[in-house]
C-alpha cells in the first residue's frame, strides 16, 4: 500500500522562491507545576553517585567463519649441483665431490668438525641421558592420587551433509586408533527424504572437518567393521540386508558385494570378523530372524545359514529379530545372538544339525537388546542393554541376569565394557547422556554421568587402549571423549574383586531360583489340592481383564508417586535458589 | 702425522663411523650437495636437504640473539636414534647415532 499525497500547482509558479512570512509566538502548551507531585519523592542525603576516569571501552565477539585448512607436502629433489653439471651424470658428480675432497678448506674444516662430533658420538656411548629414574617408583605414586573420575570430548565429527543422518555403527582402525569408521543410515522407518546420502566416513581423528575417505555402498551401512587382522580392509552391512567390504587402497567403492537373492531381507544391523586362518571370514545378524555365515572372497552366498527359530524347527515365520551379536575370539565355537523380542539366545557353531545350533536364550529384558558383550577379563558374564536398563549375565544362570540398572527415563541404546577394566562398562541413552558405571565403586548409579549432546545418542565404542571412546548420536554427530586416567587403570585387586562379586551375585540367583521352583511347587500342590477338595470353583483366580485394570492401577500408582518424588526435588531445589 | 692431509680425513671420518652405534655419516656442502656418504642416495639427499634448512634456522635463531654468537654443534634426539650435525660456514656433518641403551 503506498501512501500518497497529491497537490497542483501552476506551472508558472514552478522554480519560484519560497515566501517566508513573520509570525508572532503562540503559546502552545503550558504545563504548570503540580506541587502534589513532589509527595512521590524524598529527598536523599547522602547520595552515592559513582564516578569513574577512565577511558570508555567497549567488548566485542567476532565469530569468523570456519577455515578450511589442508596439509600440503614438497618434495625435495636433490639440487644445488652447479648449473653446468647434470645430477645423474655418475661420472660427472663424482669428478665433483672428488674436487671438493681435494680442497685444503675442505680437509681443515673437516677436522675441525669431526673432532667435536666424535666427543659427542662417545659421549652418548658414555652415558644415556634420557635414562628414567625410579620407574618402579612411579606406580606407587600414580595409585594414591584420588582423582575424581572426568571425561572431556577432545574433538566433534559432524556428519558434512545437509540431511543429518544417525551414526548407527563406529569402528576404531585395528593399529593405532587413529581413524574412526562411522557408518551412518537413517534407523527411522521410510522417514528419510528422498535426497539422503548413502555414504559413510571414515575420519582422521585429528582433522575433524573433512572425513579422510568416503564410503560409498549401494544402501546405507547400518553397521561397519575394521578387519582386526588387516587394517585395510572393511565390511559393512546395509539397510537393504546386503554385506559389503572395502578394500582402503582400492577407493571408496565396494570391491564386492554379497547378491540381493542370498542376502538379509531386513537391514544387518550388526556384522562380525571371525578368527579364521584366511582372515576372511565373517557372520553377520539381521531383523529378518537369520545368522549367516560369509567369506568375503565368495560374496555371492552365504557360507552358511542359521535361523533363530527358538522351537528349533529353523521356520523363518516364527523366527526372532536379531539385532546384535556377540563373537569372542577365545571362544570360537560359541556367540549370542540379542533378538528383538529381548531374549539372548546362545548358540553353537559346531553343532552338526541346526536344531542341535541353538543352545539356550536367556530371558529378561522387555525390548529389543541393542548391545551384547562378554566381559573380556571375565567371558562367563556378558553385558546386555536394552529397553531402560543394562543387565550383567552369567552364562549358568538362563532365568535373569545377575546384576541390572535401575530403570532410567530413557532408553539405553547401546553399551560396552571397558577393554581394561573388569568392573567399569559404558552406557548411552536416548536423552544424550554417557553414563560411565564402576560397579566396584557404585552400583546404584552410575559414577560418571556426561550429556554430550541433546539429541540421542545411538552408538558408542571404546578403543583397545580403554581411555578414549567415540559415540555417535542421531544427528549424526560422533564426538570422541577421553576419560580419566582413574577410569582406565587397573586397580589393584580389582580382578579378584569384581570376580568374588559375580560369584555372589551368581550364587544369590541361583539360591533365588532354587526358592522360587520350591515355591511354585507348592502353589502347584496346593492348588491340586483344594481343586479336588472343593470341586469346580474359581477360587482366588482373577480374571483376565480384572489382572489388566490392577496392573493399570498398580503402574500408574508408581508413576504418580515418581511425579511427586520428582516436583518435591524441584520445590527443595528452587527453595535453595531463593534463598540465594 | 705421515698421512696427507686428504688420507687423514678419510682416517677420521671412518672412525667416527667406526664408533659403537654410529648408522651414518654424511658429509653436506653450503649448497646442500653431499660430498661424503656412507648411506644409500635416497636417504643421503633426503638428510642433507632437511637438515641443512634446519641448521640455517638454528643458526639464524642463534645469530638474533646475540650477533657475536654461531652455531657450533646440534643435537636432535628422537625416539629411535639422535642426529648430530656439527657446523661450519661452509661445511656440515651429520652423524645418525643410536645411543646407548
Amino acid at each position: 500500500m503506498e501512501i500518497v499525497y497529491v497537490y497542483t500547482k501552476k506551472r508558472s509558479e514552478f522554480g519560484r522562491q519560497c515566501n517566508f512570512s513573520d509570525r508572532p509566538a503562540e503559546l502552545h502548551v503550558d504545563i504548570l507545576p503540580d506541587t502534589s507531585l513532589a509527595a512521590n519523592f524524598t529527598v536523599r542525603d547522602p547520595c552515592n553517585v559513582t564516578v569513574q576516569c577512565a577511558e570508555e571501552m567497549s567488548e566485542h565477539e567476532v565469530n569468523t567463519e570456519r577455515f578450511e585448512s589442508e596439509s600440503r607436502g614438497v618434495n625435495h629433489v636433490e639440487g644445488g649441483w652447479p648449473k653446468d653439471l647434470n645430477p645423474e651424470d655418475m661420472e660427472a658428480t663424482i669428478r665433483y665431490r672428488k674436487k671438493v675432497e681435494k680442497d685444503e678448506h675442505y680437509q681443515n674444516t673437516i677436522m675441525q668438525i669431526a673432532g667435536l662430533m666424535e666427543h659427542c658420538c662417545k659421549q652418548n656411548n658414555a652415558t644415556d641421558i634420557y635414562q628414567e629414574f625410579f620407574e618402579d617408583e612411579d606406580e606407587e605414586v600414580m595409585e594414591e592420587s584420588e582423582e575424581q573420575p572426568s571425561a572431556k570430548t577432545i574433538n566433534v565429527f559432524r556428519d558434512p551433509n545437509e540431511v543429518k543422518r544417525t551414526a548407527t555403527s563406529l569402528s576404531w582402525h585395528p593399529d593405532g586408533n587413529h581413524k574412526l569408521a562411522v557408518a551412518y543410515s537413517s534407523v527411522e522407518f521410510q522417514r528419510a527424504p528422498n535426497d539422503t546420502s548413502f555414504d559413510s566416513y571414515i575420519w582422521d581423528i585429528e582433522n575433524p572437518n573433512k572425513p579422510e575417505m568416503t564410503l560409498k555402498p549401494v544402501s546405507p551401512l547400518v553397521c561397519l567393521e575394521y578387519n582386526p587382522k588387516d587394517s585395510h580392509i572393511l565390511v559393512g552391512g546395509s539397510y537393504n540386508g546386503q554385506i559389503a567390504y572395502w578394500d582402503t587402497r582400492k577407493g571408496s567403492q565396494p570391491v564386492e558385494m554379497s547378491t540381493i537373492e542370498h542376502s538379509h531381507r531386513d537391514p544387518v544391523y550388526k556384522v562380525i570378523w571371525l578368527q579364521s586362518k584366511t582372515g576372511t571370514d565373517i557372520f553377520s545378524a539381521s531383523t529378518d530372524g537369520q545368522v549367516l555365515w560369509w567369506d568375503i572372497r565368495k560374496m555371492s552366498e552365504p557360507t552358511e545359514r542359521l535361523v533363530l527359530d527358538p522351537s528349533k524347527k529353523g521356520n523363518l515365520d516364527s523366527a526372532l529379530g536379531a539385532v546384535s551379536l556377540e563373537f569372542e575370539t577365545t571362544m570360537p565355537t560359541k556367540f549370542m545372538v540379542g533378538t528383538e523380542q529381548g531374549l539372548v539366545v546362545s548358540c553353537n557353531r559346531k553343532a552338526k544339525t541346526p536344531a542341535e545350533k541353538i543352545v539356550c536364550t536367556y530371558s529378561g529384558h522387555h525390548g529389543p537388546i541393542y548391545a551384547l558383550q562378554r566381559n573380556p577379563l571375565f567371558p562367563k558374564n556378558f553385558l546386555t542393554v536394552a529397553d531402560w536398563t543394562a543387565r550383567i549375565w552369567s552364562e549358568d544362570i538362563k532365568e535373569s541376569s545377575i546384576m541390572w540398572t535401575k530403570y532410567h527415563m530413557a532408553h539405553l541404546l547401546d553399551g560396552c565394557w571397558s577393554p581394561v577394566r573388569p568392573s567399569v562398562f559404558f552406557t548411552v541413552k536416548m536423552d544424550g547422556t554417557l553414563d560411565v558405571w564402576d560397579i566396584l565403586f557404585k552400583q546404584n548409579d552410575p559414577t560418571l554421568s556426561l550429556k554430550v549432546c541433546d539429541e540421542a545418542l545411538y552408538s558408542i565404542r571404546v578403543q583397545d587402549n580403554g581411555r578414549f571412546l567415540g559415540c555417535g548420536s542421531q544427528l549424526g554427530t560422533t564426538t570422541l571423549m577421553e576419560i580419566s586416567a582413574g577410569l582406565c587403570t587397573l586397580q589393584k585387586n580389582e580382578k579378584a574383586l569384581v570376580s568374588e562379586m559375580f560369584e555372589r551375585e551368581t550364587k544369590r540367583e541361583k539360591i533365588l531360583e532354587a526358592r522360587h521352583r520350591e515355591m511354585r511347587l507348592k502353589e502347584r500342590s496346593r492348588s491340586e489340592q483344594s481343586r479336588e477338595d472343593e470341586g469346580k470353583e474359581a477360587d482366588g483366580e482373577e480374571s483376565a481383564a480384572e489382572l489388566v485394570a490392577r496392573a493399570e492401577r498398580e503402574f500408574f500408582d508408581i508413576m504418580e508417586a515418581e511425579k511427586k518424588k520428582e516436583e518435591k526435588e524441584r520445590d527443595t531445589v528452587k527453595d535453595v535458589l531463593l534463598l540465594e | 702425522s705421515t698421512l696427507t692431509p686428504f688420507a687423514e680425513v678419510e682416517d677420521t671420518l671412518k672412525r667416527i663411523q667406526g664408533i659403537n652405534g654410529v648408522i651414518g655419516t654424511i658429509v653436506v656442502n653450503a649448497e646442500g650437495i653431499p660430498i661424503k656418504t656412507t648411506l644409500d642416495n635416497s636417504t643421503t639427499v633426503q638428510y642433507a636437504g632437511l637438515l641443512h634448512q634446519l641448521t640455517m634456522k638454528a643458526r639464524s635463531t642463534v645469530r638474533d640473539i646475540d650477533p657475536q654468537n654461531d652455531l657450533t654443534f646440534l643435537r636432535i634426539r628422537s625416539k629411535k636414534h639422535e642426529i648430530m650435525v656439527s657446523t661450519d660456514k661452509e661445511y656440515l656433518l651429520i652423524v645418525i647415532q643410536n645411543p646407548a641403551e
